[in-house]
């Protein structure tokens, strides 16, 4: 795994071209271009610096129990994240239950089974999806993809599974499960197109190996490719997954923005993005503020830790690396 | 001498309107403080010095349509003064005076002690009543007939109820027993709340109301520009609450007067201290403020006008305000901002029904006007 060569400098084109031979211009180059790398990583540390001091004050205050608190409620000054963890991780969980299916199987199609007629244009459509600006996805979540849910599955799932609490009605086709779907729809781009770079990278011999063998070409995905690329595909749906944690406008619009912990995936709920995005403005100076300001640590810890994960699960499939997990 | 000195206050202000403002702009800029002893100098309108000058505002996004039309009307008068109004919320407007990056703000509800507590030392805060709003309660409920209800009559227990989760369904009799005319027709419809999901000065009116009629609510929620909802939506901006109602078949929410009009639902008749069912007005509103004129406080902070005595009175009103400091660090933008208020309390007051808003009662647009004397800039009044 470690054995990456490190890149040899090649030989500079000096003498050649009979120049002066002055390494100024290089040097600058290399400064310049290392600034404005670096600029980004300084802006990145920046935030985090910026976060953690505008969040003493509520850390301060309650300590861990913010993460663990069940309460905000600013007329009692009394803050605590739970409900917005919980509401962000259900919609996002169900986000990825759903995408994931639908995602690989798209892949496996695009990758393995259709002819590039078929291919290109597909994989151009779907690469369209992520090109929708997000508020775009709200206002079709509110106007169409709500009231169609609540008359069709909604209703379907509270008729059949109703008895389990978590599908307990009533269904108002605003809330968790509505902002579950949006966010699929918003993160399938993203799983469909790792999930198809990583089943092409899947080395040919592995499927002739297979087909030799007499395998038939179900056999050949599910016991040759598929495992293969079995780690960077769960790369790619948690890339997925830190998508849809921090997506803010389209989910505001269809979550129902309560700040209960959600009982039912139809209950109204609030995710930590959309908190921020719909209460900061007003925010009382002092607490409150520091509050929005920990939800957006909380958040930014959330995905950093889960982007990280993601990248080193892609690496060992699609970097340069000799064999599979 | 109020009348005779308002009267020559406007004779003043048309000369300027007519556009021969020449020579008598800059005198009331900087004139000595103690030479001019009020009610002796007689005609002493503020207006804007001469040179170009630029107002940042920001703050509440209720009176928002208003201050866009005051400060057309105005720049019209004086083609020299720019003022920028950003609509980003009551919160946004006192954080702005708090961290000092507007010249006035502007909020739906009263600056807290708390809130002045945070603002740096020594700064003062004069709060300026602009206008005054009505929270209505939307619903849109279609009945057993098919037809929407129109029409419905809900007292304080109804909606404390209905925003408890204690009245679930339309057909509950404690409503039907409100609505004689239409009980029959009440459905068994869930009851859906919606509620503002951001934090406003009229979910701050709304939960003082609550709080001020239902014991329930007062130990269970309480007041505030945002609440812990016991169940219900959330959604976002008064446009927000009455776009989710439109949409859901038994859905009831909050919005002020004017977004109830825009919107087209119907506004709940509710149920006043003198017992009668009032709908939401401008009329309404106004006779609220009138009734509680003599409890007005000195320091312009007036809670939101609860169950307001009177036949007409609307009993969930409330004053929306201009913050500006007392001690204006820049002379022009003080005379500036001194001339815009007096304008805006004079002149300004006239354009309000038209629009939808309420103006004050003459009485507190009065104290108003007499306000403005306080603001200083260098340590003498602006407007002596």
């Amino acid at each position: 795994m470690s054995a990456v060569p490190t890149p040899t400098p090649p030989l500079g084109p000096r003498g050649l071209l009979g120049g002066s031979g002055s390494r100024l211009p290089d040097l600058v180059f290399r400064g310049g271009t290392g600034v404005f790398a670096w600029v980004v990583v300084a802006i990145l540390g920046l935030l985090l610096i910026l976060l953690v001091l505008n969040s003493r004050q509520v850390f301060g205050q309650f300590g861990l129990s913010f993460v663990t608190g069940t309460d905000w409620d600013p007329v009692a000054g009394m803050y605590g994240a739970l409900p917005f963890i919980i509401g962000t991780v259900a919609s996002s969980l169900i986000a990825i239950l759903l995408a994931a299916p639908i995602g690989i199987l798209t892949a496996v199609f695009l990758a393995e089974l259709a002819s590039r007629r078929v291919a290109v244009p597909l994989t151009f459509a779907i690469e369209l999806l992520a090109a929708i600006p997000s508020v775009v996805y709200g206002l079709w979540g509110v106007f169409v993809l709500g009231p169609v849910l609540k008359a069709t599955v909604e209703a379907w799932l509270v008729g059949t599974l109703g008895w389990l609490p978590i599908f307990a009605g009533p269904p108002f086709g605003i809330g968790l499960f509505a902002a579950g779907v949006i966010l699929t729809l918003m993160i399938l781009p993203t799983v469909i197109s790792i999930s198809r770079d990583v089943i092409s990278s899947v080395p040919n011999h592995q499927r002739e190996a297979m087909l030799a063998l007499g395998a038939t070409r179900w056999e050949m995905i599910t016991r040759a490719v598929l495992p293969f690329a079995r780690s960077g595909i769960v790369g790619a749906l948690i890339l997925g997954l830190g998508r849809a944690l921090g997506e803010t406008m389209a989910v505001t619009m269809v979550i129902g923005n309560s700040q209960k912990i959600p009982q039912s995936i139809f209950d109204p709920s609030q995710t930590i993005a959309s908190q921020i995005a719909t209460t900061f403005n007003e925010a009382g100076v002092g607490l409150q503020t520091s509050a929005l300001i920990a939800l957006g640590l909380i958040l930014l810890v959330i995905t950093m830790t889960l982007n990280v994960i993601a990248r080193l699960l892609v690496w060992r499939v699609a970097g340069p690396v000799t064999e599979a997990a | 001498m109020n009348i005779l000195s308002k009267r020559a206050v406007g004779l003043a202000l048309a000369a300027i309107l007519a556009g021969c403002s020449s020579g008598g702009a800059s005198p009331t800029a900087q004139g000595t403080p103690g030479t001019t002893p009020a009610g002796s100098a007689g005609p002493s309108t503020p207006v804007p010095p001469t040179g170009d000058v630029t107002l940042q505002g920001a703050g509440a996004t209720f009176p928002a349509l208003l201050y866009q039309v005051w400060i057309e009307k105005f720049s019209e008068a004086y083609p020299n003064v720019a003022i920028n109004y950003q609509a980003i919320g009551s919160g946004g407007g006192i954080k702005g005076i708090t961290q000092q990056t507007v010249d006035f703000g502007a909020s739906d509800a009263a600056m807290k002690d708390t809130e002045i507590a945070a603002l740096p030392a020594g700064t003062k805060i004069l709060h300026i009543p602009t206008a005054l709003g009505a929270v209505v309660v939307i619903y849109n409920i279609k009945g057993k007939d098919g037809n929407a209800i129109k029409g419905l009559k809900l007292d304080a227990a109804n909606i404390a109820g209905i925003f408890l989760g204690t009245i679930t369904t339309w057909s509950d009799p404690t409503i039907a027993a409100n609505n004689p005319d239409i009980a029959a027709n009440l459905p068994d419809t869930a009851i859906l709340t919606v509620h503002r999901a951001d934090s406003s000065g009229t979910t701050n009116a709304f939960t003082s109301y609550l709080d001020a009629v239902s014991p329930d609510w007062h130990t269970s929620v309480g007041a505030g520009k945002e609440v812990k909802w016991p169940v219900g939506n959330g959604a976002p901006g008064n446009d927000g609450v009455s776009g989710s109602v439109k949409q859901t078949d038994g859905a009831v929410g909050y919005v002020e007067l004017q977004y109830a009009v825009v919107s087209g639902l119907g506004s709940a008749q509710v149920k006043n201290a003198a017992g009668k069912f009032v709908a939401g007005s401008s009329a309404g509103v106004t006779s609220a403020a009138n009734s509680v004129l003599a409890s007005f406080p000195a320091d312009f902070r007036q809670a939101p006008i609860i169950n307001a005595a009177g036949d007409d009175a609307y009993p969930i009103a409330s004053y929306t305000y201009i913050l500006a400091y007392v001690d204006q660090t820049d002379a022009t933008q003080g005379q500036t901002l001194v001339a815009f208020l007096y304008w805006a309390l004079t002149d300004g007051q006239k354009e309000e029904k038209a629009i939808g808003y309420a103006p004050l009662p003459d009485s507190i647009d009065q104290k108003a006007i007499e306000e403005l004397h306080q603001i200083t800039t260098g340590g003498s009044p602006i407007w002596p």
